[in-house]
């Protein structure tokens, strides 16, 4: 019985005395979160993004690499710069989004590379093709918020994005730079 | 039989004609590409429109710092009423030279597609993203072709006039040649 209570009492005191810093950013915003990317057309940057996405997060930047993160990309919410170009990359040489309406994320690990910065690698799936894929990016706590920034450059042809008389890089360019900015409130590790 | 000082010097009527010709060329492509279907070659033909009405604001900035150094030859006998005609067409001529091609610089900012000359040295977007006004651009753009269109058949049916009815040295001193 005493040592039972001693044992709970340890225990609680083990709990209190994590570090403050312990804690999970894992309610994604989805208003504040926003992926954006930059296409090159005759040389010529065009900015573009995605208006919704599904996201869930679990990460504490003191255990990175129990880190996970999964999303989902509603791909008809694109704006790709005019309407224009919203209708065009809805078909099938494109994204195909009928047959294939959402691209998703799922983590495999998240890695450390110091200074807030880290790197996380999974599998992106886009038009049908899985491929694997990895981002650094910046954590930065925000009041009760995670912010997490990212970038990284996505060749459109991995996925066949463009295809028949897009397909040659000329006019539209392969790389297509993907940021991504997500922002997760922070709740208790133990209320998951 | 006519002193040199009564016809064009070759600077102005190169730069006339250059013009004329890359005018009516970025015309013919402007009205053509916006009816095709989205393509590469579409964008092509879109980057091609943007730097020749870049080319062709360049020559005009020449043209007209040029032109104000040199006074054109004076004036083949004519009515004074068909005189100030010419001359006021000239005026907005030259005018419309300058604001065809910057409305269409400012149109293609407004609709958030920059101007990367000959796709190797960006122009900068002097306004921002803003598709209202970016069509609102594209409006004033047309509108100002279809004025140059009507002004220039007007000029080119005067000069024609002179040459075929008065059968004067108006066009005659225009022309390529030494005569
Ligand atoms: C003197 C030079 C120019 C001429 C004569 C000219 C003429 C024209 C004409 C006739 C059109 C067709 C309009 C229509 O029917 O819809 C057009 C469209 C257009 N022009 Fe120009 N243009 C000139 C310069 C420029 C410049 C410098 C730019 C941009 C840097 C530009 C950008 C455009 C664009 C983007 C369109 C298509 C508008 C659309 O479809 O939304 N133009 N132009
Ligand atoms: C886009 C087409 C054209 C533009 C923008 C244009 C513009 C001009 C301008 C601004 C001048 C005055 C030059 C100066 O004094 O600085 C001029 C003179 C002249 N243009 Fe054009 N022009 C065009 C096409 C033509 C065509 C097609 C013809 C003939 C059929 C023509 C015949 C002449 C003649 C004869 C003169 C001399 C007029 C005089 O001596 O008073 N132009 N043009």
């Amino acid at each position: 019985m005493i040592k039972q209570t001693l044992g709970a009492a340890a225990l609680a005191a083990a709990v209190f005395a994590l570090p403050a810093q312990a804690v999970e950013f894992n309610a994604v915003q989805a208003d504040k979160t926003q992926i954006a990317f930059t296409y090159k057309q005759m040389n010529v940057p065009v900015d573009g993004k995605f208006r919704t996405s599904a996201a869930s997060i679990a990460f504490d930047p003191a255990k990175p690499q129990a880190a996970r993160a999964s999303l989902e990309i509603d791909l008809a919410s694109i704006d790709a710069g005019s309407q224009e170009a919203n209708d065009e990359v809805a078909s099938k040489l494109w994204f195909n989004t009928k047959a294939f309406p959402k691209a998703t994320f799922v983590s495999n690990s998240v890695k450390a590379l110091g200074n807030n910065r880290f790197e996380v690698t999974g599998k992106l799936s886009i038009k049908g093709k899985t491929l694997d894929a990895t981002a650094p990016f910046t954590f930065k706590q925000e009041g009760t918020n995670g912010v997490f920034d990212g970038a990284f450059v996505l060749k459109r042809a991995d996925y066949a994005i463009g295809e028949g008389m897009w397909a040659d890089f000329g006019t539209v360019a392969n790389e297509i730079q993907i940021k991504f900015h997500v922002v997760a409130a922070a709740a208790a590790a133990a209320k998951k | 039989m006519n002193h040199s000082t009564d016809r064009y010097s070759s600077t102005a009527k190169a730069l006339h004609w250059l013009m004329a010709l890359g005018l009516f060329g970025a015309l013919g492509v402007g009205f053509y590409m916006t009816g095709l279907p989205l393509s590469p070659q579409k964008l092509q033909i879109y980057s091609w429109h943007k730097w020749a009405g870049v080319s062709l604001f360049l020559l005009v900035l020449l043209r007209f710092a040029w032109r104000l150094g040199h006074r054109p030859p004076a004036p083949v006998p004519m009515p004074a009423w068909q005189r100030l005609a010419a001359e006021g067409v000239h005026h907005l001529l030259y005018l419309l030279m300058f604001a065809i091609p910057l409305t269409g610089w400012l149109m293609s900012s407004a609709k958030g597609f920059q101007t990367v000359y000959f796709g190797v040295l960006p122009i900068p977007d002097l306004i921002g993203k803003d598709p209202d006004l970016g069509n609102l651009l594209k409006t004033v753009h047309v509108s100002l072709n279809f004025l140059l269109l009507a002004l220039v058949a007007a000029h080119a049916g005067a000069a024609l006039k002179h040459h075929f009815l008065d059968r004067d040295a108006t066009l005659r001193r225009m022309l390529p040649g030494r005569s």
